[in-house]
This record gives C-alpha cells, structure tokens and sequence, in this order.
C-alpha cells in the first residue's frame, strides 16, 4: 500500500512536468496535442545519445553522483536533452502545426497531431530499435525504508521527485514573478488582448513549445532513469498527461501539476484492486468521472 | 493643433472575406485632439477602431501614424509606435494583478519601476491594492485600470472603444473627462462612444458612420446644432431651422 | 487462375469491410466534423461482440451463445453503439477535443479489457469458433470466399446508399449546418448535442458492423487484430479519399489497403533480412505521413465534398468567430 503510494507519487511527478506544457498548448493552440507525449520519448532518447559521447569523450564524466546510478555524463545530458526537445518542439509546430492553423481549425490540428504522434514514434522505433535500454547498467540498489510492511526506495527515486519538484518550481517562479511569465499568463487569458498589450503571439507560440519540450524531455529522463526507456514511452504516457490536464482544467498549469499527482497516485493504488494489466486504462476512468462530477476540472473555466 | 496624428484613406475591411463592414472609412484625427466616431449599432464603429488597432484584416485603404503607413501592422508593434487601444469589454487581465497588468504593458520599458509607479500614482484607487486581482476589480476601477495599461506606455495616440460602456452614469463621466484632459497633455484620441450627447459636448470632431461608411463630419459644436444630428441622435427633438 | 482470382476475392472482402468502417467514420468526421481518436474499440466491439455471441461455449469462459449470425452481428453493432452513447453523452457538449481525448481512452482501455479479461475476451489467446454464415452450406472454400465477399459488398452497399440518403435528408443538411457554424444552428431552435451524439453512435455502429463482418470472415478474434494501428489506417483512408464525400471515403478504403498490402508484400520480399523486424514500423511513417501530408498539402482529399454548404468550409467560418489567436497573426 505505501510502497504503491510512493510509486504513485514518483509517477505523477512525471506526469505532472509531462502535462504542464500540454495544458499551455492545449489552453493557448486550442486543441489536443497527440503528438505531445512523444516529445518525452524524444528527451529520454536524445539523452541517451549524449550520454554515451559524454561519456566517450570525457571518462571522468562516468563517475556517478552520490549514490545515484545518475553519472555527470547523463546529468549534463539531461540538459542538452532539454534543449533539444524544445527546439524539436518548435521545429515540429513550424513545419506541421502552424502550416495547418492558417489554413484551417483545431479539429485539423488534432488529426495532424494524431499522424505526427505515429511518425515521430516509429522514428524512434528505427532508429534505436524495439528493445528497451537502460542508461546506464550498474544496479542502483534500494534503500529499505521498512521491512514489514516491505517499503523500498532507490537513491533515483528520490533524486527525481526533488529534480521534478525543483523545475515545477522554477517554472511556478517563472510565471508568478518575471514580465515573461505575466505576458505567458496574459497570452493563454485573452490572446488579442496580450498583442494589443505589446505580445507578440508567435514568441510566445515558440516559448510554450520551448518550455513544454524542455519539461517534458526532463519527464522522459526521469521515466527513463528509474524505469527503461523504450519507443513506446511516449505513447503509454499520452493517456496520463491528458488525464492530468482534463483533472486540472485545460490551461491551469497548477491543475497540471496537481492532476499529475493525481493521476500518478490513482495509478498507483489501483494496483491494489485491479490486476496491473488494467493500470493503463486507470487515467480513462479518472477522465470519465472528471467529465460526470466537474467536466471543466478543478481549476478550468468554462470554455465553448 | 500641427497636422493630423493619424488618418485614415478608404480603409475596408472585416472578419470574412468578401463580406466587409468597413466599405471605405476616411478620417484624421488632429494632434491633441479627442475625435469621437458615433452612429447606429452595426455601423462599423468598433470594426473600425479595430482595423486601425492591426485587429482585425484590412483589405483596402491605409492608415497612416503621421507620415508613417502603419496599415495592417502587427498589434504588438503598434504598441511599440505609441499607439495604445482599450478594447470595449476584456480589456484587463482578471488573472493578473493590478501590478502585473502593468508591468505586462512596461515590460520592454527600460525604466519600469519608474514608470510603473508614476501610472499608479494618477490612480490613487488602484494604487491602494496594486496586488488585486484585475478580476476582482469593479467595473469602473476595471476601465480604470485599462486606461492606466494604456497610459503607462507614454502614448501618442490612443483608440478608445466605448469607455463608458457599462459603468454607471458618474464612472462613465470620469472616464470620459479623463480622456478630455488626456489631450491637453498631447494626447491624440479616437473614441467610439454610444453616448451621443455627452460626446458632442466633449469632442472636439465628429465623424458619424452609418452601414461602413462616412455620413457626416465636422466640429462637435457644429454638429450639436445640426438638425439631423439632433433629429437622429438626440431623441427626435424637433428643432427649429435657422 | 483461382489463386489469384481468390487473393482478388480476399484482398476485396478486406477493402470492403474497411470502406465500412470509413463510412462510419465519415458520418462523424466528414459530415459532423466530430473526431474519433479511438476507432479501433468501436470496431473491436462489433467483432469481440459478435464472437461471445455467436461463438461456440469454451470452459471457464463467459459467452459462446451460438447465436445465430444475424443476432450476434447486430448485437456487436449494438454494443458499439452503446459505448458511443456513453462516450458522447460525456463529452460532446464540452470543447471538441474533450471527444477525441476520451475516444482515445476508450480504446486503451478496451485493449487492456481485450488483453487482461480473459474470462470474456480470451485474453491474448483471443476467442475463435465461430460458425461462419452457409459455410457449411455451400462447402467448397473458394465459393464460400466469394459468397463471403458478396455479402460484405452488399452490406457496404447497404451503408453507403443509407448514408447517401442521410446526408442528403434535411438531417444531414442540419448535421453540416451544426458543423459550420454552431451558434447560427442553435439560433435555429436546433440542439446541436442532441443531433451530433445521433451522428456519433450512427457513425459508431457502422464501425461495430464493420468489426463483426470482420470477426466473422476470420472467424478469429485476437488482441493482434485490434492494434491501434487500425484507427490510423482508417483515417488515412478517409483523409485520401475525401472527408465529407462517401465515394471517396470507398475509394480511400481500396487505395490505402492496397497501398498497406503492397508495401507489406514488397518489404516481406526485399527489405534485408535484419530489416524484418521493423516493416511494420515503415509501413507506420508511411502512414502517419499520407496523414500528414493530405492535411497538408490537400486537406479536401482525391474527391472533394460536394455537398458542402459554405465555400470557405467550415472551420474558416469558425475560427473567424471565435477569439482564435491562430488566425489573426501575420508572421
């Protein structure tokens, strides 16, 4: 049961950083982005490859951190990651999404979105194979926190939930405290209003899928780190991160960060009433019963 | 009064293709001055302010900023240029502060704080709170607010869209002598207003629109006399010919 | 000879089933502009529902009534449409994504019900026995093959010219009204809900039809053939034929299928042998870009909507209404 609870908790702090971008795109492009959840599979695999040139050109840099299985080479990877999955972001919304959005509407945008989520996936899929990877092949051994009931935790576990928590908080900075942030918040409040107040529309197109890569490439490490990663991740996770901004109402990145947890512990609990086979569909069910009580979420407005 | 702040040629233009509310607008608005756009409901006023604010597409026709051809520009921009518009209605930011709001407008302003304080200081009511969220302003303190987003930036020109519209008869009032004064400091103002009246008495020029285009123009005061005007707007008041 | 007239008589019994489920798809996408990210369960439903109707009883195992064809094949139609209802009636008066989100659930979740609830569905073993309509009658293989086909063209058939009427009736003419313009439809005393949740569950059951002839032509059912790839090739094939255009929605079935075989033919033969693995992974991308590019680069697909009623369609019309940041920008 705690043991569950914990996991659940490590699984929604991933899913919360892979939703907060989600909602912001979803909020301010006005429509469901099923390409998005690839943009994880896409940090942990672009991590991947920096890792091991890190660690190929800098030997040093295999020394782990601490008792984490994290060496230097893949926390310096991490951020390169981060990096280029935003600019991945980007570069998918130029050449896809905004080609699209000019000439027609959002439901167009999520069929385009369904296609690239397909591309981008199996691109994967060739390029590093079907079989999962680790990053690194040392076991990381757990701490056992108490032996009856039998609760574990790895040095990993811990280092990604303060690392999630740590860039939630930035970014929770970021919005509240910088004219950046503001003219973010303006944006996804009334977007002809921010442009009249001096926002140029397109940067901040840019910025939320600079941002959501970023985050999302973080979330796709820290999957990748304590569980494997594999081509499938982004797909697996696709439900999740919806699941997470439905709960928290489209466009409130605290309702993100919140539906994340709750999707993650929801996830996590069902293990002790449903066999592990249905986990998967958990997020669909917390989505039904969000769409019956309060179908605008926690923290949504009321949207036509 | 040294020429005109803004002008407006043969502007058309509208939210669907082919079916344009604007069908050719012409106007100037003179230096320092407060020139109002009145007319019926669906005469293109707000369509017009629009257009000239980069808002909505223009399809023909030009609008100059001085010498300079700003037609279609980019909204961002125009606030850039000085030109600063306050919409009708959602005209602040209701998840943002007072504070925030304005520093959203400052934000490439190189003396914000400075500047950020001297605007709050021309509004003692949103000075109290500056941590309030704009959504939980009233609505007079709401348009105030709006007036002040507009203000901070250091205008040359400003696009008022219907101030007044929903605030009781005293805010409407305030909001509308505010903006007179503005132009004593230089400030050039378009404004769309439903109150017809007050608007005659307060504006220096007058350009009535009717179904996209120009109707009648000329100085308030000679407009407040105009038959027509008086028989159409004023309440049907028969007046006597000179 | 009878080699390839039997592969003929395969390839089209498989093309026709698809073009059902394309027309299915068509009510809701072409003519309602409602989008179905989930497919594959709708089919799944009529297939799944057909076998534990019209199966044969196996030990430990729920279903197998022997029903007889016609009863299992309208009773997985019927609980297809009875997991669109419930779909629909949740989501359709939100935000339009909110239906493609949860169809999108819908189908994870029937294929962790397909591969985990084995007491129904046979779990991955899948369910089989299943007594084929006049298999027995007719004997030979070959002519049963092709008795099967005309069945399938008849049913499409059947579909097709029932859609035809529909969206040519003044329902049909309201659904692309609702879809044009929402606002201007409820002025109208319509409720636009109502009448999308009715496209929504017609649209669906013609998928679960699709789905039984399908269950019923290999008399096998298995989670292999519920991929999720089957929503995507479904709307490919829409998307190539021509959204709102029944004829196109056919033609976009045998297109894409024969592409899908073709290539997968080709790749079997000459793709290198450590390549194998990852044909399906190619055909894939192939795809996810026919996709992509048709919205792209001719979103109106091979046979363009006649029936049409703005020129500017209808999503134009939308946008410009709403507050939408993405059209007013110029970059």
């Amino acid at each position: 049961m705690i043991q569950n609870l914990l996991d659940g908790v490590l699984t929604g702090a991933i899913v919360s950083l892979g939703a907060i971008g989600l909602t912001m795109a979803m909020h301010m492009l006005r429509f469901a982005n099923f390409s998005y959840a690839e943009l994880m599979a896409i940090g942990a695999y672009v991590a991947l490859v920096f890792d091991r040139l890190f660690e190929a050109l800098i030997p040093a840099a295999r020394a782990a951190i601490g008792p984490l299985s994290l060496n230097w080479a893949l926390a310096a990877a991490l951020v390169v990651a981060m990096a280029a999955t935003g600019l991945s972001a980007v570069a998918i919304d130029r050449l896809v999404f905004r080609r699209i959005r000019q000439r027609a509407g959002p439901l167009s945008m999520v069929f385009a979105s369904f296609g690239v989520a397909l591309i981008l996936r199996n691109l994967i899929t060739l390029i590093f194979g079907l079989k999962a990877q680790l990053y690194s092949q040392e076991i990381a051994f757990a701490v056992i926190l108490s032996r009856d009931p039998l609760i574990l935790i790895k040095p990993d576990q811990v280092f990604v939930l303060a690392a999630a928590l740590a860039l939630m908080l930035i970014f929770h900075l970021v919005l509240t405290r910088t004219t950046f942030g503001f003219a973010l918040r303006a944006v996804a409040e009334n977007p002809a209003l921010a442009q009249v107040a001096g926002v140029r529309l397109s940067a901040m197109v840019a910025a939320v899928w600079m941002i959501g890569g970023a985050l999302s490439a973080a979330a796709g490490v820290f999957y990748a780190l304590t569980n494997h990663l594999a081509p499938t991740m982004g797909h697996n996770f696709l439900l999740p991160v919806f699941a997470a901004t439905i709960v928290g109402g489209i466009g409130s990145v605290h309702g993100a960060v919140l539906g994340g947890f709750i999707v993650g512990i929801a996830s996590g609990l069902a293990l002790q009433i449903m066999p592990s086979g249905y986990v998967p569909a958990m997020p669909f069910l917390i989505i039904l019963a969000v769409l019956l009580l309060r179908p605008h979420g926690l923290f949504g407005e009321e949207q036509a | 009064m040294s020429g005109p702040a803004l002008t407006v040629t043969g502007l058309e233009a509208g939210y669907v293709r082919d079916l344009p509310v604007l069908r050719g607008v012409s106007l100037r608005l003179e230096s320092g001055s407060l020139t109002a756009i009145i007319g019926p409901n669906g005469a293109g006023k707000s369509t017009l302010i629009k257009a000239v604010a980069g808002l909505v597409p223009v399809t023909a026709g030009r609008v100059l900023l001085g010498e300079r051809d700003i037609t279609g520009l980019r909204p961002d921009l125009m606030q850039g240029l000085g030109i600063a518009y306050v919409p009708q209605t959602d005209n602040v930011f209701r998840s943002l502060t007072i504070r925030e709001n304005l520093a959203l407008v400052l934000r490439r302003a190189p003396d914000r704080a400075r500047r950020l304080a001297q605007t709050l200081a021309m509004f003692p009511p949103l000075a109290e709170r500056p941590g309030l969220r704009a959504g939980a302003l009233s609505g007079g303190q709401r348009q105030m607010l709006a007036m002040a987003m507009a203000l901070a930036i250091g205008p040359s020109v400003m696009l008022l869209d219907e101030p007044s519209a929903g605030l009781s008869p005293k805010a409407a009032a305030e909001v509308l002598e505010l903006a007179r004064g503005l132009t004593g400091r230089g400030v050039s103002i378009l404004l769309v207003e439903q109150n017809v009246r007050e608007t005659l008495r307060l504006a220096d020029h007058c350009y009535i629109l009717a179904e996209g285009r120009n109707q009648i123009d000329g100085p308030a005061e000679r407009l407040r006399g105009d038959p027509v005007v008086a028989e159409i707007y004023l309440g049907g008041r028969r007046v006597a010919a000179p | 000879m009878i080699g390839v007239v039997s592969y003929l008589a395969f390839f089209l019994t498989m093309a026709g089933i698809l073009a059902i489920a394309v027309l299915g798809l068509n009510l809701q996408w072409g003519n309602t502009g409602l989008f179905n990210g989930g497919v594959v369960a709708f089919f799944g439903a009529g297939a799944y529902g057909l076998m534990i109707l019209g199966g044969r009883p196996e030990a430990g195992q729920f279903g197998g009534f022997q029903l007889p064809f016609p009863v299992a094949l309208a009773g997985g139609v019927l609980l297809a449409a009875l997991i669109a209802w419930a779909v629909g009636i949740l989501t359709l008066r939100l935000r339009h994504d909110y239906l493609a989100i949860a169809t999108f659930g819908v189908a994870v979740a029937f294929e962790s019900v397909t591969r985990n609830a084995e007491w129904l569905t046979g779990g991955a073993k899948g369910l089989r026995g299943f007594h084929r309509p006049l298999e027995a009658a007719i004997g030979d293989p070959f002519l049963f093959s092709l008795a099967f086909l005309a069945m399938v063209l008849a049913f499409l058939a059947a579909v097709y010219l029932g859609l035809e009427r529909l969206v040519r009736s003044p329902y049909g003419r309201l659904l692309r009204a609702i879809r044009e313009d929402e606002t201007a439809a409820r002025s109208l005393g319509k409720n636009p809900a109502r009448l999308r949740l009715a496209a929504f569950v017609l649209g669906s059951a013609v998928m679960g039809l699709a789905g039984g002839l399908y269950a019923s032509f290999y008399a096998f059912i298995s989670p292999q053939d519920m991929a999720p790839i089957l929503t995507f090739q479904i709307w490919a094939m829409l998307i190539v034929g021509g959204a709102g255009n029944n004829r196109g929605a056919i033609l976009g079935a045998v297109l894409i299928w024969a592409a899908w075989t073709g290539s997968g033919f080709l790749l079997a033969r000459h793709a290198p042998a450590e390549f194998q693995l990852y044909t399906g992974t190619i055909q894939y991308i192939m795809i996810g870009l026919v996709i992509v590019g048709m919205l792209m680069w001719r979103p109106q697909g091979l046979l363009p909507e006649r029936l049409a009623i703005s020129q500017t369609g209808g999503e134009a019309a939308r946008r410009s209404a709403s507050r939408d940041l993405t059209g007013r920008e110029t970059e």
